[in-house]
């Protein structure tokens, strides 16, 4: 081999090696066979995947009746569906960036969505005072929310998983609790609360003319992003995102050298609490405009988790994939063969293979890289 | 034993002829060779990085050679797999210790090789009278029913030693069986050893420890920078030789260190009462102080103290009694950032855990606790570019390798250099004390020099070091006065030219009166 070649081969096996060792090729093919075993399970169901498939990727994108591009679909596939599930990724990618697994975001959710709603229907203000009220209620809910358990945990040591676990039904049969207070419920036997005050909802769809939008495309989607940016830039950028870094990577090393560990436990969980409970505050002030009494957990917590895992626990990473998750959720219960509707459960089929396939990553990562590493290529 | 004729006839064990490994363009092995011969213990020397786990890892299996051939009894091999090592009659006993906690000594040893009755059945009796029987046989003394949990790390190495003969093994790979250690400990390996090979068996030691070669191997390779040097008969060649060798120039085991006249106390502690986790007083009453432009060395067997009283004194434990001053000022009881403000800086013992967050690059390890201190950051925002400027000054200054790892995870270091860039965060913290706890514990000549260069330079500076460590002859070479811990207590003081070895021992054992000087 000439000298220029075995450079330029060298090159190109140090450019393979770099793009084999980081995730982003892994959650693609994992997106790539989770689709795969969905297929799978529709063909079994006795469906035909590819005209499934096209009729769901129609679907993000497309205007049903028209087939054009559709900015009304596209608005709930990317905010309206997307948007609770872009922060409780954020809130678990944040946990795990710090070394903890904040299995809690449900909880916080929740805790979230009912500060939200109840500062919405007790306060009576103009809408440029409550609105940011209400939010700031439901941000407030969550750094409780998970403060409290980052407390215990170094207060008493006691497990965060197992801490969060339970908190996630205490909120869950509070807010079932205090939607059925007689001050907070609508009435008349029924299961929910009040319907928020216009001067709460952060809807802006009445701002734009009909089938531009979706009918709850909200600003939240702004806070939304800002948040993304504002993680990422902790995370990369600043010295707390340094601290809660070293504590997560080595506890021991980080005290050692005059890091407050109990501090950063705590106010990592608050933040990561923060983000799934302004989660569940836009929902409310965006979407929903009142809490049902819930009959099991809603699962946007613990989505959360999926989204995160897809996002490779990166602020962008997790933008992204809360975008997938919400233009899944969206467009699975629009997904047709000829006329014949196509269960949207397969949806839930395709996230937990692909969820799968990238959690045993790892494996084909270790394959690959060794595969280029073993000296075979030069 | 084999007669040297015998060894002409018989193949050697192990041949490994030419042997190359490239990792992309780096050349980790360039043309090595290696002949063991049966019934011989065969040492393999080299600094931390020159290859010696890559050259093992290929005889094991674990890589494959770029170049190169190797014969087992004469006969050419090609090992492409572990378990074709085994096949092959070689064993390897790794540096840390592959072994299931709970489960018993016997229970290990059988794991992937369960002997099984009536096809069935798993049949532990007879895998137990073969463990007792090979135990005996080479002098291992393993209790076959112990859990792992509850035995020393020099027994659970026996295990690894054990259940490496058991699958058949004739040629063991040690790869630094003695790092983890006690000096005891280390004794009984080589009579293990020895009875292996009066068996017939070869032993292959890896290992940077020039002492223990020359008290046990018959023969010594040596690799640096992945070349091989030469292979010597051990009772041919002086330690001093050895060294030579390894690091390719001449290597001072003494410290040059001018007399200087100490200045003002910078620590001083006073009658320090503390207890261990199990609420057992391990303090009792100790005192000590440390003055500027002195080093003093805390000699002592491990476990009378010496861990409590660094945690106290970096803030990482309490004490129940007692009182700690810092220039004066009292540092009893503190945050571990307020006794670093005051002026303590140290060289963790566990690097690994202490010393260094692995996962992070090797600018923000170096930054740990000033990261927060204009240029590196500003109002709580990073400043990336005097980061890696940073970085990049002191891994010139402090010859760190490899060159240009600013960015590379502090995990993929070597020992040594994870050590240096310790050393360097800490003495560019310039505090006016340094505490220094087994500073060169696992490293290799090389290394040593260098650390004990940068710790006698902080007193040449005028600062004040506290030494704590296990290696007598660390203490001796460095310190200005040696204070004996035993027991909690500080049973024996003098300036370091003035005692020796054996009255140290001695007041190590717990022996003698106790008059602080």
């Amino acid at each position: 081999m000439s000298a220029k070649k075995q450079l330029e081969s060298r090159r190109l096996s140090r450019n393979l090696h770099k793009i084999v060792s980081s995730s982003f090729p892994y959650t693609i093919l994992s997106i790539l066979v989770g689709f795969i075993a969905g297929g799978i399970a529709l063909l079994i169901a006795g469906y035909n995947p590819l005209e499934a498939y096209a009729s769901l990727f129609r679907a993000i994108f497309l205007n049903a009746k028209t087939g054009k591009l559709s900015t009304k679909s596209m608005t709930y596939s990317f905010i309206e569906y997307a948007n609770p599930y872009i922060l409780t990724g954020l809130s678990v990618a944040f946990s795990f960036k710090t070394g903890i697994f904040n299995i809690g975001a449900e909880g916080q959710y929740i805790v979230g969505s009912l500060a939200a709603c109840l500062v919405a229907i007790f306060v009576k203000a103009p809408a440029w005072v409550l609105i940011p009220l209400c939010i700031l209620a439901s941000i407030a809910a969550g750094v409780l929310w998970g403060g409290i358990v980052g407390y215990l945990k170094v207060r008493f040591g006691s497990h965060e998983v197992l801490c969060m676990i339970m908190f996630n039904w205490i909120a869950f049969y509070l807010s079932n609790f205090i939607v059925n207070l007689e001050s907070v419920n609508v009435g008349g036997g029924k299961t929910w609360t009040k319907i928020i005050p216009d001067e709460a909802k952060i809807t802006i769809s009445k701002w734009f003319p009909a089938n531009v939008v979706s009918s709850n495309t909200h600003f939240g989607i702004v806070l939304t992003l800002i948040c993304v940016i504002a993680i990422w830039y902790i995370i990369s950028r600043t010295t707390l995102g340094y601290r809660l870094k070293s504590v997560g990577l080595n506890r021991d090393a980080a005290e050692y050298a005059g890091i407050n560990a109990n501090r950063c436990v705590i106010v990592s969980l608050a933040i990561s609490g923060a983000l799934a409970s302004l989660a569940g505050g836009l929902q409310v002030l965006g979407v929903n405009y009142k809490i049902n009494q819930f009959a099991a957990q809603e699962s946007y917590g613990f989505n959360g988790i999926t989204v995160a895992l897809i996002g490779g626990c990166n602020a962008f990473g997790t933008l992204l994939a809360g975008w997938f998750f919400g233009a899944m959720k969206y467009a699975g219960t629009r997904m047709k063969v000829g006329s014949d509707r196509v269960p949207k459960e397969v949806i839930d089929i395709i996230m937990g293979c692909i969820v799968f396939f990238i959690a045993i990553s790892g494996l084909f990562r270790a394959f690959f890289v060794r595969r280029i590493k073993g000296g075979d290529m030069f | 034993m084999t007669s040297e004729g015998n060894e002409n006839r018989i193949p050697a064990a192990v041949e490994m002829r030419g042997i190359v490994k490239m990792f992309g363009s780096f050349k980790a092995n360039d043309g090595i060779n290696l002949t063991v011969n049966k019934g011989e213990i065969h040492a393999i020397l080299g600094e931390n990085g020159a290859g010696k786990s890559t050259l093992m890892n290929i005889l094991y299996g674990l890589y494959q050679p770029t170049k190169g051939e190797i014969f087992i009894n004469g006969k050419k091999a090609h090992i492409d797999s572990p378990n074709k090592a085994i096949e092959l009659g070689i064993g390897m006993v790794h540096q840390h210790f592959m072994l299931v906690q709970p489960f018993t000594v016997t229970e290990n040893i059988i794991l992937g090789l369960e002997p099984v009755k009536h096809g069935v059945r798993l049949d532990i009796a007879s895998a137990r009278r073969r463990v007792v029987e090979i135990s005996k046989r080479y002098g291992l003394n393993v209790d076959p029913d112990a859990k792992i949990e509850d035995i020393s790390v020099g027994m659970q190495q026996r295990v690894e030693i054990l259940k490496v003969l058991y699958r058949g093994a004739d040629i063991l790979i040690l790869d630094e069986p003695t790092s983890s250690l006690t000096p005891q400990e280390i004794l009984e390996l080589v009579e293990i050893m020895r009875n292996l090979t009066r068996e017939g068996k070869s032993v292959i030691l890896i290992t940077h420890k020039l002492k223990e070669i020359k008290e046990c191997a018959d023969k010594c390779t040596i690799i640096r920078q992945g070349k091989y040097i030469s292979t010597v008969n051990v009772s041919d060649v002086t330690e001093h030789d050895l060294a030579s060798m390894m690091v390719g120039r001449n290597v001072e085991f003494t410290v040059d260190k001018a007399p200087i006249q100490p200045g003002e106390t910078v620590l001083s502690v006073r009658d320090l009462h503390a207890r261990d986790y199990r609420k057992v007083e391990v303090l009792r009453g100790l005192s000590i102080d440390v003055r500027r432009g002195e080093i003093v060395g805390i000699a002592g067997i491990d476990g009378n103290g010496q861990t409590e009283l660094v945690e106290i004194l970096t803030g990482l434990k309490k004490a129940t009694h007692g009182s700690v001053t810092m220039n004066g000022q009292d540092a009893y009881n503190k945050s571990p950032r307020y006794l670093y403000e005051l002026g303590i800086s140290s060289i963790p013992a566990d690097r690994q855990k202490h010393g260094l967050v692995l996962d992070f690059s090797v600018e923000d390890n170096l930054l740990l606790q000033n990261i927060s201190n204009r240029p590196y950051s500003f109002l709580g925002t990073l400043n990336r570019r005097a980061i890696h400027a940073h970085a990049t000054e002191l891994i010139e200054k402090f010859d760190v390798r490899p060159r240009g790892c600013e960015t590379h995870p502090a995990g993929s270091l070597s020992g040594g250099n994870q050590q240096k860039v310790i050393i360097a965060r800490e003495v560019t913290n310039d505090k006016d004390l340094l505490i220094a706890v087994n500073p060169t514990r696992g490293l290799d000549v090389g290394a040593i020099e260098y650390v004990h260069r940068y710790i006698v330079d902080q007193r040449n500076k005028g600062k004040a070091v506290l030494l704590v460590s296990f290696e007598l002859d660390e203490i001796m070479s460095l310190s200005d006065r040696i204070d004996v811990i035993f027991e909690g207590k500080i049973v024996y003081s003098a300036p370091g030219k003035e005692t020796n070895e054996r009255q140290l021992g001695l007041m190590m054992a717990g022996g003698g009166e106790h008059h602080v000087g």
